[in-house]
């Protein structure tokens, strides 16, 4: 199939604003989108700059707007953009270079939230125990490959850049609600602060844009309610 | 830019995270080209292997048995003592450190079946590999890297290390490129740490990220370094046809079977005994036979992965990434259709050689080089020998980078900086500015893809002198079309292009090395199966190989250094059968 492929470029040390460019390609129905970027950049035009690694999902390098919405450019396949594609880099984001965000602060905000386990007893021999119920409250959260495409939907966050945002709050939630974890009420009231989680306006976006199916609106109505309700609900 | 700490880790995959973690008292900083959660352990779905007997009766030695049969012989028994002792110790840290596996119904961590681990000296398969569904690399690099935010670690992210800095006959340093602005950085460290990663992006169909380029192994073998056993490289049985993206041993684990053209379940024809789960580099090389016999799906080249009689719910709960991928990228729906399947490049058993405690060694006699350390894939201690088993690299990067924390925390205690050579930057800045102002006319990516092409016809899961002398050929000529790789990306910011071009000349150097090493083993064992030699040869290559860089790809230099065998019986060399 022939696609044309329109992209937002912008690189600040040669260009004074963001531009549209447009390549023609030939690519098979189920070349991965990030396949024909990829072409792109080795037979077209080697300025293209993206970043990538697994190529198959799970390592959240590629994440960018894709038709509109964010997606991770190595799960998208080519018969299912139809034969006009645009991509740009995601929104919330200072751009570097052509598709290239600034990651800094959106990890700087994942760290604030405390994303390890936390415990206060001494380690026992073995393993902790877990019962496979306690296990599977927090599964989903585990998914989470950091690569901002929830975060960069959010009106919330184009609105507030210090919001903590969508991907922080899944990653509370995976230690939160962790039966070995005791560090629950810290966490909760630091995301009970001003641009913790009640600057969530409950729209969706963030979990329609999550490349591993996590149900991120979900997750953060259930950390509200542990705020709300003095911790979380046990399993 | 200078910068000066007591440690210098490259690298943070579950190797570089495990070591920086041994390190509270130290300055240490990690450099990685990616972002650390993005490297790529994090694709590991299988899981890591442990004797915890929490299913069953098990013992670290009747794991070791499995590893050191595994390798083909060619494995160092006592490193592979360490790693089955130690493994069990190393899984429950990460435990402790919140890893979440999977749980029995007792609450213990869950484990399950993996290609070649068995009970009782190989009496019959055992549940021996530790799990998070089939994303365990992800959980062991979340759960690290979450620890070493705790820890406080210095990241340096997106920067790419381009040489080892060595004076007096000790690593002092590195230099790097950091990718946003293109600045040159020296990192000043007393000891240094290589964890790096693979090499898989050397042949066409791999499972490897895109980041699999042989960078450190590159660098250490441009510094006089030698690389061992590169001949024996991986190719894992069930690579999504074309893709190579990897459908995880877990699917045999959990009761997958390998079909052919015929509607036969082949394995059982070939090792009775654990069928679909013996080890890689027999799969491979059955499933590579039934395609030459014609027995291929509709006669091509791959033949199925079915999982069908698992049922939705078991594929559903233990299963969940691969069968996406299957669906995501063939559009076939493993519920109810067979996986069309291939081998694909996996996993270096070779690399840079290092002692138990992963300092890097120089030669046959183990002459260590001070301050420079080396764990995870880019090592060769050597556990997986010939052939490694599933689940063990990741038992691997825990075990082995530990102890290289752990040995460079005393290290740095006892010494202290030592100078920086002269020029140090040199090198770097010169292999920089000629990529910029390179005419040559040649494209990076049309060397790469011409090498992949070359990998898989002549250094695949069969090989010949033939075909590794016309590889060798192909290489020198690569590598002389290299010197004329031109860019069109000039600037400075974040120049992917250029970083490609680097790393293009990473893989030549693996390559290069990978194909000295297989044409002189004149024998077949574990991933090295020369069609032209076909038997194990334990009088001539029960040894080592070290690959030295010479000026050009047909000068390397080879020697050769002894298998470590301990004084048991059990561990004797005798014919691999399963
Ligand atoms: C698809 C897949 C599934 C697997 N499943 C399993 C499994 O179930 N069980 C198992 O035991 N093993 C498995 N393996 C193997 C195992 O995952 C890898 O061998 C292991 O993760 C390698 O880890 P590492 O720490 O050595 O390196 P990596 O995780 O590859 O990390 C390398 C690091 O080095 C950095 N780096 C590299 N070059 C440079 C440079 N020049 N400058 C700066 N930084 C650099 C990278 O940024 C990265 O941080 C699997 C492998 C694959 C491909
Ligand atoms: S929650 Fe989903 S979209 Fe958000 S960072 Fe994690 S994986 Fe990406
Ligand atoms: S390249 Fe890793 S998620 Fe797309």
């Amino acid at each position: 199939m022939n696609i044309l492929i329109r992209i937002k470029r912008f690189d600040p040390e040669r260009d004074s604003k963001p531009y549209w460019d447009e390549f023609r390609v030939e690519a098979d129905p189920i070349d991965r989108l990030l396949d024909t970027l990829n072409t792109i950049k080795w037979t077209m035009d080697g300025t293209l700059t993206f970043r990538r690694s697994c190529a198959h999902g799970v390592c959240g390098s590629d994440a960018m707007r894709i038709n509109g919405r964010n997606r991770l450019a190595c799960k998208v396949l080519m018969r299912d953009v139809g034969n006009k594609v645009t991509i740009e880099p995601m929104l919330g984001y200072a751009v570097i270079k052509d598709l290239v965000v600034d990651m800094d602060r959106f990890f700087e905000k994942y760290r604030s939230v405390k994303p390890f386990l936390i415990t206060y007893d001494n380690e026992p021999g073995t393993e902790r125990l877990q019962s496979q119920a306690q296990r599977e409250v927090y599964d989903e959260g585990t998914k989470c490959i950091l690569c901002g495409a929830c975060t960069g939907s959010c009106p919330s966050i184009w609105g507030n850049p210090d919001w903590v945002g969508p991907a922080s709050i899944v990653n509370a939630h995976r230690f939160i609600f962790d039966s070995r974890d005791q560090g629950a009420a810290e966490r909760l009231q630091l995301l009970s602060r001003k641009d913790g989680v009640w600057r969530c306006r409950t729209i969706f976006n963030c979990a329609d844009a999550c490349p591993r199916g996590i149900p991120v609106t979900d997750l953060i109505e259930q950390v509200k309610r542990a705020i709300v309700y003095g911790g979380p609900e046990e399993a | 830019m200078y910068h000066k700490f007591d440690v210098v880790i490259v690298g943070s995959g579950g190797a570089g995270l495990m070591a920086a973690m041994q390190l509270p008292n130290a300055s240490v900083a990690v450099l990685t080209k990616v972002y650390p959660t993005r490297s790529h352990t994090g694709a590991a779905q299988g899981g890591v292997a442990a004797a915890l007997g929490n299913r069953e009766e098990d013992h670290w030695k009747w794991h070791m048995y499995d590893t050191v049969k595994g390798g083909d012989y060619l494995v160092d028994q006592p490193a592979a003592e360490i790693l089955t002792r130690d493994a069990i110790d190393a899984v429950y840290e990460l435990e402790h450190r919140g890893l979440p596996f999977n749980r029995t119904e007792d609450g213990l961590i869950d484990q399950r079946f993996f290609g070649g681990h068995t009970r009782n000296y190989g009496e019959g398969p055992v549940r021996r590999s530790c799990y998070a569904a089939d994303r365990t690399g992800h959980m062991i690099l979340q759960t690290m890297y979450q620890s070493s935010i705790k820890n406080e670690v210095r990241y340096f992210n997106e920067f790419l290390v381009l040489d080892l800095l060595i004076n007096e006959g000790q690593a002092c340093g590195v230099v790097a490129l950091e990718i946003k602005t293109g600045e040159i950085h020296t990192f000043h460290g007393k000891a240094i740490l290589f964890a790096t990663g693979g090499y898989g992006r050397a042949w066409r169909v791999t499972s490897n990220a895109f980041a699999c380029m042989g960078d450190g192994m590159s660098i250490a073998y441009r510094r006089g370094i030698p690389l061992q056993d590169m001949e024996m490289y991986q190719f894992h049985p069930t690579g999504i046809y074309k893709v190579g993206v990897l459908l995880s041993e877990a699917a045999r684990g959990e009761g997958g079977k390998l079909l052919n053209g015929k509607g036969e379940y082949f394995m059982e024809r070939y090792m009775p005994t654990l069928k679909d789960l013996a080890p890689r580099d027999i799969v491979s090389r059955c499933i590579v036979q039934e395609i030459k016999d014609g027995n291929g799906i509709d006669g091509k080249d791959y033949v199925y992965l079915d999982v069908r009689h698992l049922g939705a719910e078991k594929i559903a709960e233990k299963l969940p990434d691969i069968t996406d991928f299957a669906r995501n990228y063939l559009g076939v729906e493993p519920i109810t259709e067979p996986v069309p399947i291939q081998p694909t490049a996996h996993y270096a058993m070779g690399g840079i050689p290092t002692d138990i405690d992963a300092r890097v060694v120089l030669d046959s006699q183990w002459t260590p080089m001070p301050g420079f350390y080396a764990a995870g894939e880019v090592a060769c201690v050597s556990v997986h020998g010939a052939n490694r088993l599933g689940t063990n690299s990741l038992v691997d990067l825990i075990v082995f980078g530990r102890r290289a924390g752990k040995h460079m925390a005393k290290f740095i205690e006892e010494t202290s900086h030592v100078p920086l050579p002269a020029n140090h930057e040199e090198f770097s800045r010169e292999y920089v500015d000629r990529l910029y102002s390179s005419t040559g006319g040649e494209s990076a990516a049309h060397i790469r893809s011409e090498l992949q092409n070359e990998m898989i016809d002549n250094v695949f899961v069969e090989r010949t002198d033939e075909g590794l002398r016309h590889a060798l050929d192909k290489i020198a000529d690569l590598q002389e079309a290299y010197k004329k790789v031109q860019l069109q990306d000039k600037g400075k910011r974040f120049n992917t292009e250029m970083m490609e071009a680097i790393e293009l000349g990473f893989l030549l150097d693996c390559s290069e090395a990978t194909i000295h090493g297989a044409l002189a083993r004149t024998e077949s064992r574990g991933a090295h199966f020369r069609l032209d030699y076909q038997k194990r040869d334990d009088v001539n290559w029960l040894k080592h190989t070290l690959a030295y860089r010479g000026t050009k790809a047909h000068d390397v230099r080879l020697d050769y250094k002894d298998v470590i065998l301990i004084d048991d019986p059990i561990f004797k060399p005798k014919e691999r059968k399963y």
